[in-house]
């Protein structure tokens, strides 16, 4: 069957006139980011439009401002806005051991791999608020590996990061953060791994010990390690198929050959500028090792 | 010329949306972006269920997937689905409504894509997502159509939906497929 794609605006004269209100918006969220670009050096004009748009509106709200003319304004001339805005833009709300099924296949296809390195380097690239590299680094420990190993997690947003580094969660989200590890097969009792008060949990820093936590713009820095293992999952749907595939060859160049790069479930490389040298392992969650 | 028909259910969903699919035709002219209120795990049991109920392929899309007439996309458990021109995008932003996916996400962002070529269709469900999505649509001109809240099997969801945009069209469920084929294009049900 013939691809065809849409473009709704092609037929211009025959529907009624297209809302001026929706043009507005488009060329104010254009000129916002080329503002934040001018003044912040940030770039976030290949961000998927989709998703950029509903977190403007929703920055926007919460900044109890009218438009986003006047959170430009706001964003140019005051430092902390700007702060406020990489924030919101760096926060996806997962959860630990998201996707059981991946964590499984981390443990039975490629902890054997990184068994056979004296020393493992990992990157976390877009580590958000952290979830998901508590949920690694409760793997490797019980698998025995996480002393050989260093996790170098990373995320846009260095308030972001200040909450991942604490380690400080929900005591709400532990039902289903525990419904998880026991679908990923976990070995021991989740609480051990948690201190609870009445209504948050802080991960044991035993935990932690081996976890870096750095800012990294994946848009505009480089390569900065050769790593064993990177997991960058569910960040790239937040970017448009060319600023994905840039990121795609800045973790192609990261990481060592026969390494393993994961992402999310409903990710894929098809299409992308590497496909052609990874090979998805067996267990097909989004694992793939690079083969040349 | 195409369009999107972007549909939204909650509670009692799956019986509308079955109605609805098994009665549209093979040759069915418009793209279909269907958000079910769903548990978050990682099973793919609902695509198969519908897959088995339509003449249309239906796919759990991966971010990026392209949008094809005569093909149905429902949204993947613990993600938004949102509609870019000709495309699909996924978030894991924070859930909207207590939902993830969410209607309104996915309505509103067929509005800004596909502004008065979108048509929204808001089905039975015990929660008002959806309504703030619906009246997005209606402020872009694109019809929006609100099954019968005294039909529903939960109606929350409708009856919110008619609050915010008060002149949408309230059909049956029946009623829905025969009006999608006149506003996308198609064969009619030959069954009718």
């Amino acid at each position: 069957m013939a691809l065809q794609v849409e473009n709704p605006d092609a037929d211009g004269a025959s529907g009624p006139p297209l809302d001026v209100a929706q043009n507005v918006e488009d060329l104010e969220i254009q000129l916002l980011l080329d503002g934040i670009l001018h003044r912040y050096g940030y770039d976030f004009r290949n961000y998927a439009p989709a998703s950029l748009r509903r977190r403007i509106r929703g920055i926007v709200e919460k900044e109890m401002l009218p438009s986003i003319s006047s959170l430009q304004e706001r964003i140019l001339r005051e430092a902390s806005c700007m702060s406020r805005f990489i924030t919101s833009l760096s926060v996806p709300v997962t959860a630990m051991f998201r996707d059981p099924s991946f964590y499984r296949a981390l443990r039975s296809e490629v902890v054997p791999m990184l068994r056979t390195y004296p020393f493992v380097r990992i990157w976390h690239a877009g580590c958000s608020t952290g979830e998901e590299v508590y949920s690694l680094a409760i793997l490797l420990v019980e698998e025995n590996l996480y002393e050989r190993c260093r996790i170098y997690a990373t995320d846009l947003s260095d308030a972001t990061l200040q909450r991942a580094t604490k380690g400080i969660y929900e005591l709400s989200r532990m039902r289903d953060y525990t419904h998880n590890y026991q679908l990923f097969g976990g070995q021991n009792d989740f609480s051990s791994y948690y201190t609870a008060d009445h209504e948050r949990v802080i991960f044991s820093p035993r935990l932690r010990k081996n976890i870096v936590f750095s800012q990294h713009n994946l848009v505009s820095d480089g390569p900065f390690n050769e790593f064993n293992l990177i997991l960058c999952r569910n960040v790239m749907i937040y970017f448009d198929r060319s600023l994905r595939d840039r990121v795609l060859k800045l973790l192609d160049s990261s990481l060592c050959r026969l390494g393993v790069l994961g992402i999310g479930r409903k990710e894929t490389l098809e299409n992308s500028a590497i496909t052609t040298r990874y090979g998805e392992l067996p267990s097909k969650v989004r694992l793939y090792r690079k083969e040349s | 010329m195409r369009r999107l028909v972007a549909i939204g259910a909650s509670a009692g969903g799956f019986q509308a949306i079955t109605q609805i699919l098994g009665r549209l035709p093979v040759d069915f002219a418009g793209s279909i972006a269907i958000v079910q209120h769903r548990r978050a795990d990682e099973s793919s049991l609902l695509r198969e269920l519908l897959a088995q109920r339509s003449r249309l392929p239906v796919i759990e899309p991966c971010h990026g997937t392209l949008l094809r007439p005569g093909h149905v996309y429902i949204a993947p458990p613990d993600y938004h689905m949102l509609v870019e021109p000709g495309s699909l995008a996924l978030s894991v932003d924070a859930p909207i409504n207590r939902s993830r996916p969410s209607i309104d996400a996915l309505f509103e962002s067929a509005a800004a894509a596909y502004r008065h070529r979108a048509i929204g269709v808001v089905l039975t469900g015990a929660s008002a997502d959806g309504a703030a999505g619906a009246a997005r649509l209606a402020q872009m001109r694109a019809p929006v159509i609100v099954q019968d809240p005294t039909t529903a099997e939960a109606s929350t969801c409708p009856a919110a939906a008619l609050s915010r945009v008060p002149h949408a069209l309230v059909l049956q469920v029946v009623q829905i497929p025969e009006r999608l084929i006149a506003l996308c294009g198609g064969s009619p049900d030959p069954s009718e």
